[in-house]
């Protein structure tokens, strides 16, 4: 990996608008400003490794020192390990496991340790980590480096999981997961990385659990979170002129998700359209569907519709990768389905 | 014995009353299940009581260990109460664990036992990070991770290995070799005779002994705790050993060579240990039966407190999954 990707176009944020490696940056040094036992480790996060493969924690060991926050091998189940015993030891680590699809190689530290231990001691320990991640599909890296895993690790008792579609939500909800006292999947998209957005206000914390609905509507609701957001919203504003009013909600958080956000405003439209990336398949839409189908069923207008990747390993072909991706089109033909 | 320099009496009677415990309590949990009273899939460390007896002298109540699936002998020796272990393992409400880890996963933080692993290899990344915490506050607490010959085909240990010697953890790495991984034998499944040369890749010492030998084990130990303890790094200490009840309570050991377990259990290490003491002159016959009788009581309190208390409410369920409980 390395960052931006070649050909990509990058647009240098505004004066007044950061993107989400900044936000991610700059919510990292303000917990460890704030609090000595935030750490952060990972491979290359460094500043001799050029601060991460993105920069996304450039300037962190310059200012807080190698001890703090350092580059460590290419052993993501000793990453994961080092940020369990520290935890529980009573630090705050913040460890990256730089590509999601590296996660399947810890997984055994992830889901059978830290995700465990709290319960399994009976409440005498805890894990207040922090995992980093990036992923997605549309930077041409084929299938070991594009996945989205997220609906696994939600599968998984005992680790929240949280996947941010903007630098302000970015910046608040890496405080909180900081903060957590459990475990905290923190999932980067990699092609919004440099999106220009709306800055956080210093200090603000986005809650866990807690979806957004970032526009009012009341014809259907639209459920999504990460890098699919803006292309959901791009859908809702192109309805918009149709005179169709969609709600659409940046869940945030994926694991526990925000059941009340989402059945208030079904309840009110009485249409559902889940979009993600990650393969349809036993995705998180079928838990989002099936639990709107379970509590609504009866005032429902049509079948709760689920949006996502096709049912085949990301492909590196542009026109495959683009074809594998939920696209907008096919969004907006979901959202008309659930209309019809 | 080894013939090193001795350590204190009060240690050498400290390592027999560790040594015995695991012992006697071995022998109860053996019989109690066979009894039918307790139901649970028992991995006996009967035989290799010496190593975490020799290592736990060695050890502060502050200072971590980690251990595994086979490690109730590490979790005796260091501090765990013994009440409340027998409740754990009982599945009761009084359990160091609320009854919600069970023999796999007993955790007692208070006496330094962090974690408790059933995952083979997964002992010694979170060693390092507990060794992480000490390091980064300045402490002078070391971190153990105990694990089996078989882990050392796995992954993690050599993540783990190389990561505490980049980064010169407190750690100790104590490797139990009783010659088989499961059912295989150690000839069978790993390259090297001695486990204790892969630290050679690793630029850190590593060093075979008995673990059998009381002495030996608590020179190497000592040496290893103290190395961790100045600052200068990770040991890795291969302990051998023998295991007298299988893999599993109820192996038929027919993977054994023949004879083998008997000409093991023939040097059972704890009665030797318990021999050298008196003819050595440095326990009497009188002590150690004040001692071992001292723990037979432990233990008949233990039981029955086991028996007598109640099971967890199903309301666990939802609690400690995360710091909330999660809505009924």
């Amino acid at each position: 990996m390395s960052a931006p990707a070649a050909g990509m176009k990058v647009a240098t944020p505004k004066a007044a608008q950061m993107n989400v490696v900044q936000a991610v940056n700059l919510a990292l040094d303000d917990a460890m400003a704030a609090d000595p036992s935030v750490i952060v480790f990972g491979e290359d996060v460094g500043d001799k490794e050029e601060g991460g493969v993105c920069g996304v924690t450039k300037g962190l060991s310059t200012k807080y020192g190698d001890a703090r926050v350092r580059s460590t091998p290419i052993s993501e189940q000793a990453i994961v390990g080092a940020a369990i015993g520290a935890a529980i030891a009573g630090m705050r680590p913040v460890a990256e496991i730089m590509l999601m699809n590296f996660t399947t190689v810890a997984m055994d530290m992830i889901v059978n340790h830290a995700a465990k231990l709290r319960f399994m001691s009976g409440g005498q320990t805890h894990v207040p980590l922090v995992l980093r991640t990036m992923t997605g599909a549309g930077m041409g890296s084929g299938g070991q480096h594009s996945d989205y895993f997220e609906a696994w690790f939600a599968h998984v008792p005992g680790i929240k999981v949280v996947a941010p579609s903007n630098p302000a939500d970015a910046y608040g909800l890496m405080l909180s997961c900081i903060e957590d006292d459990d475990p905290c999947l923190y999932i980067e998209h990699l092609l919004s990385y440099w999106a220009p957005g709306k800055p956080p206000a210093r200090g603000e914390r986005v809650p866990i659990g807690k979806a957004k609905v970032a526009l009012a509507g009341n014809d259907v609701t639209l459920i999504s979170y990460s890098g699919m957001m803006a292309h959901c919203a791009a859908v809702a504003a192109l309805l918009a002129k149709d005179g169709i009013q969609v709600e659409l909600i940046d869940l945030r958080t994926i694991s526990p998700w925000d059941t009340e956000t989402v059945l208030t405003s079904v309840a009110k439209t009485k249409r559902a359209v889940v979009v993600h990336e990650a393969v349809r398949n036993f995705g998180v839409g079928a838990e989002i569907a099936a639990t709107v189908s379970e509590q609504l069923f009866g005032s429902l207008k049509a079948p709760v519709q689920r949006v996502g990747g096709a049912y085949c390993p990301v492909p590196f072909s542009k026109p495959l990768e683009t074809a594998f991706m939920p696209g907008e089109a096919q969004i907006e033909a979901a959202v008309r389905k659930a209309l019809s | 014995m080894s013939n090193t320099a001795l350590p204190p009496r009060e240690v050498l009677i400290d390592i027999y009353r560790k040594a015995a415990l695991i012992k006697q309590n071995d022998e109860r949990f053996r019989a109690v299940i066979k009894s039918g009273k307790l139901a649970m899939v028992y991995y006996s460390p009967r035989g290799q009581e010496i190593i975490p007896s020799a290592m736990s002298v060695n050890l502060g109540r502050d200072d971590y260990v980690v251990t595994i699936y086979r490690g109730i002998h590490d979790m005796l020796a260091k501090g765990v109460p013994v009440k409340q272990l027998w409740a754990e393992l009982g599945g009761r409400a009084t359990g160091t664990c609320k009854g919600k880890g069970g023999a796999m996963h007993v955790t007692h933080p208070a006496s330094g036992v962090m974690v408790t692993t059933g995952i083979v290899g997964a002992s010694l990344p979170i060693a390092n990070g507990l060794a992480l915490a000490a390091q980064l506050r300045g402490e002078k607490r070391v971190s153990v991770a105990y694990f089996g010959d078989g882990a050392t085909n796995i992954g993690a240990f050599h993540e783990a290995l190389n990561m505490a010697s980049v980064w010169k953890l407190p750690v100790v790495f104590v490797c139990q070799n009783n010659s088989y991984g499961e059912h295989t034998k150690l000839a069978y499944s790993t390259a090297v005779p001695n486990i204790a040369i892969r630290a050679v890749s690793y630029q850190m010492p590593g060093i075979t002994v008995d673990g059998n030998d009381p002495l030996a084990m608590y020179q190497v130990a000592r040496e290893a705790v103290e190395r961790a303890r100045s600052g200068a790094g990770p040991t890795l200490i291969e302990a051998k050993t023998f295991r007298f009840f299988g893999h599993v309570l109820g192996d038929a050991d027919a993977y054994m060579d023949k004879g083998e377990k008997a000409a093991a259990m023939a040097r059972d290490p704890v009665p030797l240990y318990r021999a050298w003491l008196i003819s050595t002159g440095h326990a009497t016959e009188q002590e150690l039966a004040g001692i071992e009788s001292g723990i037979e009581k432990e233990i008949d309190e233990a039981v029955e407190f086991t028996l007598a208390s109640p099971f967890p409410d199903t309301a666990e369920l939802r609690r400690d999954v995360f710091k909330e409980e999660i809505a009924a």
